[in-house]
């Protein structure tokens, strides 16, 4: 190891690009190259926590049951925007088994992204946090706030996103509702337009979608008078610890956050809540652990979602080629500060010569956007990708041979920077040979019924999944010769446990079923969000050099035991080798006893200048009932460029779950809001659609698997969000290919299926 | 031999259940769901509570073999009946096929609905030795999976059939 230095990294976050510090030491090792066969990575490997799943010991933060624990209820607003003038708890009090009774006349201030309280003056959509109750049970607490009156004055709201764009609305924010979050110009748009063969102008709308992680947000607390232990189901605990730090104002030391099992995190769960808040000051107020677990029903109001957008875009075609390209978008962001960028595909996907593109940030009194899955990406890619096969139809061109000339291009055309890998024309390559593209005919073709027409359809996916600095990892060899592996990171359903300990097992020479993986506790070394598909490509490279750094100390170590030099020394598969011998790990630690060898690794910075992406292509062959407007999605090929698989079976599971969650937006997952009431009206899982197993098609997933050697010494980048961004995208244009009714509203219900058919026809 | 009166309650009464072979006993009030009964009476917290209301069926047991939603099913109404739960169904430390099955296949992602759709499977495999995936699919059909893992979840299912046959 040499001196500790302070880097400059680049890194991506949901689509835009941040400059951070990384703190390193040594020298980085380099990622094996391609075709290298590893004898972990790369594996097909079952979880290695797969036991604790498939029996219900897997401990998840609804889970936790502790001696004494109350259980916190939140009062939330009926109204979409009220002031709230008074709360009167008496009676609540007042009933027994009631602790407490919290609201913001009485709370103390704790402040929550850029606000000082959790129960504002004036609540702002329907959901939003009044009050919270802490009694011996949930019944007792729910019948709790039933019992607290308060006294709203009711104010003018508007939920809807174009209403709230309209001259009339309700004024939101003291510059209007509408917000500019993003905008980008090259080249000459209006004098391409003016020599355009070809125009096509069209506006494209995508719903509220609702996450709805089965396990719903929540924690418990704990206080001892020394340390605050909380218990989340959390995407990020450090950030949880961050988010606690800034609302109680105690120092890290006294704050622990741990997140061992969590039942689904697609987003939503970035950081601290208002549950989190309500739980630890309840926690702290009574003296006794606080269980705050939001209901389906909250989940659905107050946990967040993707925003609804309405999007216009222009594109200009000539020569066989898209010369310029307009395209704004505006989303509802509730109450949120922040926006995710639908025009981030366009601005990056392709080489596009003149381009315009804006963002805005709509504010409204309905529950605010938090990130989701590709947030912005998979709004946007549905929009653009569907406005290019538009224009490909008017030009009488093949849609997949238009991207192609634009796309798979040596630089990022947004940064200029070359990157570090992208083979998005494999991409298409692959997923045209295994859809069938061949067969594909204008005009689609008849379907399995005389009342179904049969379609085929493709779409592009660009996203970022670099991740980068800071990430810290630890290995440990116990006196026993087993090995614990901790990191700073969670396992938020990928399979993050299993494919860091094929990482660290590859890289010490051991089988992957020795090594323990401690993750989800602030008290190990720290890790990044789970989020933005960073986790593998930010943590996996500092296990890999833990693991050398454990491997090193060891075999130095077992040099002294076996009195070898250590030139002469590795490990193979759980042995010490040396040229005559092979002793097991085991016996030389415990030789050694509990003189222990701790290795740790940290994240290395980025390459300079360079733009590291993930590409992807997916491809639908759909059938379209044109009595009812049913889409039938009866294949999905989707096709990713994500560097080096490190476990391609948690991968294939990674794509399938992207597709299916992408067909619910696509198809069936519609947030419903009552304008008047600003209500949500589908705030359950009965009547807001998540796909079932009933709705999931063929899915034939396939991989480029290509190291980004470039990129970090695994060559591996994150598969999180490319699966769920093309897939809407690749239907709606199967869709139009089947009937010629293009369908500019996801989801693609029926009503709006017919809609465009009748539309279809009338034009023709 | 003390003779058990023919009606009680309206209050909260003591209850006779076999749950995973064990009989216990519990004292729940008349609306109190199997689900809690099962969470937070005895501390078996492998069955989740997702919906609570009969939608998602993440909170699926087996009541004298038949799969059903504890979460809109009454601890009272499971007196003296036999409950399973994701606990009881693997013996001596050997998993069941379907959880073997579920390991190996990938058939999950963040875990939460796994106990639900297990033991959906268990009991499709109970009444049918041999089922096809269009079975399976039948049988998880009111199993929501968030994470998508359907696909495996299917061939884990049809895949255990065969285990548990060899």
């Amino acid at each position: 190891m040499g001196r500790i230095r302070v880097v400059k990294s680049r890194d991506e976050f949901e689509g835009e690009i941040y400059e951070s510090l990384a703190l390193v030491e040594g020298n980085d090792l380099r990622a094996a190259p391609s075709g290298t066969e590893l004898p972990e990575i790369g594996h097909a490997r079952p979880r290695i926590d797969g036991t604790q799943r498939v029996t219900g010991r897997a401990t998840f933060t609804h889970d936790i049951a502790l001696p004494g624990m109350l259980h916190a209820v939140i009062l939330r607003s009926p109204y979409a925007r009220a002031r709230v003038r008074a709360v009167d708890a008496k009676k609540a009090l007042a009933l027994p088994g009631v602790h407490d009774v919290i609201h913001r006349f009485n709370a103390p201030k704790a402040a929550f992204r850029g606000e000082e309280t959790i129960f504002r003056e004036e609540v702002r959509f329907v959901g939003d946090e009044v009050a919270a109750v802490a009694a011996d049970t949930a019944g007792l607490a729910h019948a709790a706030i039933a019992l607290i009156a308060v006294d709203y004055e009711v104010l003018p709201h508007v939920v809807d996103l174009e209403e709230a764009m309209a001259e009339n609305a309700p004024k939101l924010e003291a510059d209007g509702n509408v917000i500019e979050a993003g905008k980008l110009s090259r080249g000459d748009v209006r004098k391409a337009f003016k020599h355009a063969d070809a125009v096509i102008e069209a506006t494209y709308r995508t719903s509220t979608q609702l996450h709805n992680s089965l396990e719903t947000h929540g924690a418990v607390a704990q206080w001892d008078g020394e340390v605050l232990t909380v218990w989340e189901s959390t995407q990020h605990v450090f950030g949880v610890r961050e988010g606690l730090r800034a609302a109680l104002r105690l120092p890290l030391t006294k704050i622990r956050v741990i997140c061992d099992y969590m039942g689904g995190g697609f987003g939503s769960k970035g950081g601290v809540g208002k549950y989190s808040i309500v739980a630890a000051l309840l926690a702290m107020r009574t003296g006794r652990p606080v269980r705050c677990v939001l209901t389906r029903r909250e989940e659905n109001l107050a946990a967040g979602n993707r925003s609804a957008t309405l999007q216009t875009v222009k594109l200009a075609g000539a020569d066989g080629r898209i010369t310029a390209v307009e395209h704004v978008s505006w989303s509802n962001s509730g109450q949120g500060k922040w926006v995710a960028n639908p025009t981030g595909p366009t601005n990056t996907l392709y080489d596009f010569p003149n381009l315009n593109t804006r963002s805005y940030r709509v504010v409204t009194n309905a529950g605010s956007l938090s990130a989701f899955r590709a947030p912005g990406y998979v709004e946007g890619t549905f929009a653009i990708e569907s406005a290019i096969d538009e224009l490909a139809d008017k030009m009488g061109v093949d849609p997949l041979a238009l991207r192609r000339t634009h796309a798979g291009k040596p630089t990022d055309p947004r940064t200029g920077k070359p990157y570090t890998l992208n083979r998005i024309l494999d991409c298409y390559t692959i997923g045209a040979r295994e859809i069938g593209w061949s067969r594909r005919k204008a005009g689609g073709t008849r379907g399995s019924t005389p009342h179904r027409r049969r379609g085929l359809g493709m779409a592009s996916q660009i996203w970022g999944g670099g991740g980068g600095p800071p990430a810290y990892a630890t290995v440990h060899f116990n006196a026993d010769g087993t090995v614990v592996l901790r990191a700073g990171t969670q396992d938020i359903g990928t399979g993050t446990r299993t494919v860091l300990a094929q990482i660290c097992a590859d890289e010490l020479g051991i089988d992957v079923g020795h090594v323990s993986v401690r993750i989800g506790d602030t008290e190990g070394p720290y890790g990044p969000i789970s989020a933005g598909s960073l986790t593998l490509a930010s943590v996996g490279p500092a296990v890999r050099l833990a693991a050398k750094d454990a491997r090193e100390q060891f075999l130095a170590a077992a040099a002294g035991v076996l009195e070898t030099p250590r030139s002469e020394l590795r490990i193979e598969r759980g042995h010490v080798v040396s040229r005559g011998a092979r002793t097991p790990i085991a016996d030389i630690s415990k030789k050694l006893e509990n003189n222990t060898v701790i290795g740790k690794g940290s994240r290395f910075p980025n390459p300079e200048d360079t733009s590291i992406k993930t590409f992807g292509a997916h491809f639908a062959d759909v059938e379209v009932d044109v009595r009812t407007g049913e889409i039938f999605v009866l294949k999905i090929v989707a096709v990713h460029d994500i560097g080096r698989i490190v476990n391609p079976l948690t991968a294939a599971s990674q794509v399938e779950g992207g597709v299916v969650q992408a067909l619910g937006f696509a198809l069936s997952e519609e947030r419903i809001v009552d304008r008047g009431l600003g209500r949500v009206m589908n705030a359950n899982l009965e009547w807001y659609k998540i796909p079932t197993v009933a709705d999931v098609p063929e899915i034939v997933v396939r991989f480029v698997d290509r190291p980004d050697r470039k990129a970090n010494n695994l060559g591996a980048k994150g598969l999180g969000e490319p699966p769920i961004i093309p897939t809407a995208a690749a239907v709606a244009n199967a869709v139009a290919n089947a009937t010629g009714a293009r369908v500019r509203h996801a989801p693609m219900t029926r009503a709006r299926v017919l809609e465009a058919l009748a539309l279809a026809e009338a034009g023709s | 031999m003390e003779r058990m009166p023919l009606f009680r309650g309206p209050d909260a009464i003591d209850v006779a259940l076999d749950v995973n072979g064990r009989k216990v006993s519990v004292r729940v009030g008349p609306l109190r769901s199997l689900l809690d009964t099962l969470r937070d009476s005895l501390g078996l917290t492998g069955t989740k509570k997702v919906c609570n209301e009969g939608d998602c069926g993440a909170c699926t047991v087996l009541v004298d073999g038949r799969p059903v939603y504890s979460c809109i099913t009454l601890a009272v109404a499971c007196e003296g009946r036999a409950v399973e739960t994701i606990e009881g169904i693997s013996s001596n430390g050997t998993l069941h096929p379907v959880q073997q099955a579920f390991i190996e296949h990938d058939a999950y992602q963040c875990g939460f609905c796994t106990p639900g759709q297990v033991m959906s499977i268990v009991a499709l495999l109970r009444a049918n030795a041999s089922p096809s995936a269009d079975d399976v699919k039948r049988a998880v059909t009111g199993n929501l999976c968030r994470c998508g893992a359907y696909t495996n979840i299917v061939k884990a299912g049809v895949a255990a059939a065969k285990e548990a046959k060899a």
